[in-house]
């Protein structure tokens, strides 16, 4: 018997002589791009707690970056001295989603109230005026918190119009499919920019006189009705695929069109385009860096405006790859729940894994 | 008729009102009435709803004293664009300068496609290799670079070029030069020979095409496969070459200099371009490779085994059983990739490449005129995503099965 690891190596690495060549190639490469990075950034690094002085002394990065601007970068314009009530914020939103991502929470008379009271104290954090905490307007949100809400509230918003519009172009009334179709095939023509100054130097002229509606709100409007569009399409899909046999039982049991929607077909679609409606739910959170245009202080914007320091601009590497890291940690995480979440699903429906 | 509806077995003397009733009752309960009703109502709402918002922006224009209406593309756009493909002065009015913007939109994009489509293609074919290392080096990619967003990949590139050395201690590249201007780096000098063998190949590569449609209908009719590969190269290469050595065999190369604080001469490739280039394409490629490999394991393992059995060679394997079957898999989503990298050129807005949005943006602050402006943003936006996805379903056309 050969020995696994050898019938490993030569069955994945060196089954022949070009994909050995190829092998030590790219093991070349790795080690010599590995050892560039490990010296640049650990060996030669000056660490978070470092000085501007020893900064550019040192040959590596210079993390002390991170730790002297991460406030800035974290929070934006908020009050230095009250940035702890945008930290507790991020914090209850952080508890909030991971208690509403894990299935033990999933049921309506849980999540319902943990989410109306996360919001309530979320806000009060933010904005204050209440129990002696100093106002704060939305203009001096941003950073995480600014970021994390512009996510949540396109999907918060955006996700209930999606279900809308999908059924809407499924419907079987032609005026209200026709509408749905130029809606969603119009917001899809276009860039997110044109949406964003749509909603900050358009839409105000369409309210009438003395009518106004914050900033923030019509920003995160127009991204949600912008996400909702591409959803749209995944949902569509997911519905196309619900068995037309299960829309003949429905008629059988003699329900009607909301029951058949609301109890048979849409849960079987949207279980259908999970993976898809995750994959648009992670481009939300990255498409919340668009605002950065508009000149609203999401994470990117603030890290742009850091980097203006004259003292710290030149270690423009390792905040943006900070800001990266920030993004892939999300993304990341959100996509490698989805998987979980399907792998579950598939369980349950099929728990003895016969398909 | 009556008689008909009235089956509900009432007595003679209340039958008629009875009637009326159930046919009204009927008449509201008909499926096809009560949707006419919804949708009577959903337009009446709606015509109800744009008619306020109309009312309200012809009020609050007319209290601005905004002047509405498109006669300000007529007036000279009173500012400079750095890079532009047809030639413009600050003179020319708003309509030049949109052109301007959308014919760098065209360009950049077209770019970005191009490179986008090369990087996928590779990294995609590498994720479903064999080799393990290479398999985790492609995925590896792909994770890092999709997860961030598309405008942090643009920044960082825009500051990358920006903190290069200045052009007097410029990093040198063999043939050009890498400074925070740009990518420099030597052309042909300007003569009329070259322009033959431009055309020369584009009339190769028609010809080739040409070619390669005859052998396909010779093929399907008589069932005879021409060794045409050679006539296509000879015509594509050959050709060019051959205009190109008629015409004087043009040589001389215009070559960068550095005289004072810039280079002179050559070609210069500028920051701006390259990051939005860079960024857009490397986001897009993550994509483009996801789509590749699920066009590529789509195809039946059996199909491979059989190619193989047939002694066909991994390359032929690849270019007559994978990817004709892949393209069928991967077109559709390719499509909508590209158009969302023409769409996501528009970030240029953040670095200050003029294409369309940039220009847009420039036009609306000078005139005050942001209805306008973003309205025929909205409209070219929307003409060049559906022409990208008309042009794309044509292609699935042909690549799609084709069922007799």
């Amino acid at each position: 018997m050969q020995n696994p690891v050898v019938f490993w190596l030569r069955q994945h690495l060196f089954s022949s002589v070009a994909q050995s060549v190829l092998t030590l190639l790219l093991l070349t490469v790795l080690a010599l791009v590995g050892a560039t990075i490990l010296r640049w950034g650990v060996i030669d690094a000056v660490g978070f707690n470092g000085t501007a002085e020893q900064c550019r002394a040192a040959a590596g990065a210079c993390w002390a970056v991170i730790g002297e601007k991460y406030r800035p970068i974290l929070f934006g314009l908020y009050p230095y001295d009250e940035q702890w009530r945008a930290a507790l914020a991020v914090l209850v939103w952080f508890v909030t989603v991971g208690l509403s991502l894990s299935p033990m929470c999933w049921h309506s008379r849980l999540l319902w109230p943990l989410w109306i009271v996360s919001l309530v104290v979320m806000s009060v954090l933010m904005s204050g005026g209440l129990f002696g905490l100093p106002p704060v307007s939305s203009a001096d949100w941003g950073g995480l918190p600014l970021t994390l809400l512009l996510f949540s509230g396109t999907v918060i918003i955006g996700m209930p119009v999606s279900v809308a519009l999908a059924l809407g172009r499924r419907s079987p009334l032609p005026f209200l499919r026709g509408l749905s179709v130029v809606f969603i095939e119009g917001l899809r023509g276009v860039p997110l920019i044109t949406i964003l100054f749509v909603a900050v130097n358009v839409f105000p002229l369409f309210l009438p006189a003395g009518m106004e509606v914050n900033k923030l709100l019509r920003v995160i409007i127009g991204i949600a009705l912008f996400f909702a569009c591409y959803q749209a399409e995944v949902i569509r899909g997911g519905l196309q695929a619900v068995p037309r046999g299960q829309y003949e039982a429905a008629a059988v049991l003699n329900l009607g069109y909301w029951h058949t929607t609301t109890k048979i077909v849409l849960p079987q679609a949207l279980r259908i385009c999970l993976p898809a409606v995750t994959n648009h739910i992670i481009a939300a959170m990255k498409n919340s860096s668009f605002v950065i245009i508009i000149g609203l202080f999401d994470v990117l914007t603030a890290t742009t405006a850091v980097m203006q320091d004259p003292v710290w601009r030149r270690y423009y590497i390792e905040t943006y790859v900070f800001i990266a890291g920030l993004y892939l940690l999300f993304g990341f995480s959100l996509s490698r729940y989805a998987v979980w979440i399907e792998g579950r699903i598939d369980e349950r429906r099929n728990p003895e894994g016969v398909s | 008729m009556m008689k008909q509806s009235d089956n509900s077995g009432v007595l003679a003397s209340d039958a008629t009102r009875e009637a009326t009733a159930f046919r009204l009752f009927t008449f509201f309960g008909s499926q096809s009435v009560r949707s006419a009703c919804y949708q009577l109502l959903l337009a009446a709402l709606l015509a109800g709803f744009s008619y306020w918002l109309y009312s309200n922006v012809v009020e609050n224009l007319h209290a601005q004293r905004i002047s509405t209406g498109f006669g300000f593309l007529h007036q000279p756009a009173h500012f400079a664009i750095g890079e532009t493909l047809i030639p413009y002065s600050a003179n020319d009015t708003y309509t030049r300068a949109l052109v301007v913007g959308f014919l760098n939109t065209l360009y950049v994009t077209l770019c970005g496609i191009v490179l986008a489509t090369l990087l996928g293609f590779l990294v995609g074919i590498g994720r479903v290799s064999r080799n393990w290392l290479l398999m985790k080096v492609c995925v590896t990619y792909v994770e890092l670079l999709r997860n961030v967003p598309v405008i942090l990949h643009v920044i960082f590139w825009s500051m990358v070029i920006r903190n290069l050395p200045a052009p007097r201690q410029a990093i040198e590249l063999p043939g050009g030069f890498l400074t925070n201007r740009g990518l420099t780096f030597s052309v042909p000098a300007a003569h009329s020979g070259w322009q033959w063998t431009l055309l020369a190949l584009l009339a190769g590569c028609v010809l080739s095409l040409l070619v390669s449609l005859l052998a396909r209908y010779w093929r399907e009719r008589r069932s005879k496969v021409l060794p045409t590969g050679r006539i296509r190269l000879a015509l594509i290469i050959g050709l060019p070459l051959m205009v190109w050595w008629l015409s004087g065999a043009p040589h001389a190369l215009n070559t960068p200099e550095l005289r004072g604080f810039n280079f002179r001469g050559g070609f210069t490739i500028s920051p701006e371009f390259t990051a939005l280039l860079l960024g857009i394409s490397l986001y897009s490629s993550a994509y483009i490779a996801e789509i590749v490999r699920a066009g590529i394991q789509s195809v039946p393992k059996g199909q491979l085994e059989a190619a193989r059995a047939l002694s066909f060679s991994s390359w032929h394997v690849m270019r007559y059983v994978v990817i004709p079957q892949a393209m069928r898999v991967m077109v559709p989503p390719l499509a909508s990739k590209y158009v969302s990298l023409a769409k996501n050129s528009s970030i240029a807005v953040v670095i200050g490449y003029p294409e369309l949005a940039n220009i847009s943006n420039t036009m609306m602050s000078q005139t005050g005129q942001a209805l306008e402006a973003i309205a025929i943003m909205m409209v070219v936006y929307l003409v060049i995503s559906g022409t990208t996805s008309l042009l794309m379903n044509l292609f699935n056309r042909y690549v799609a099965i084709k069922e007799r």
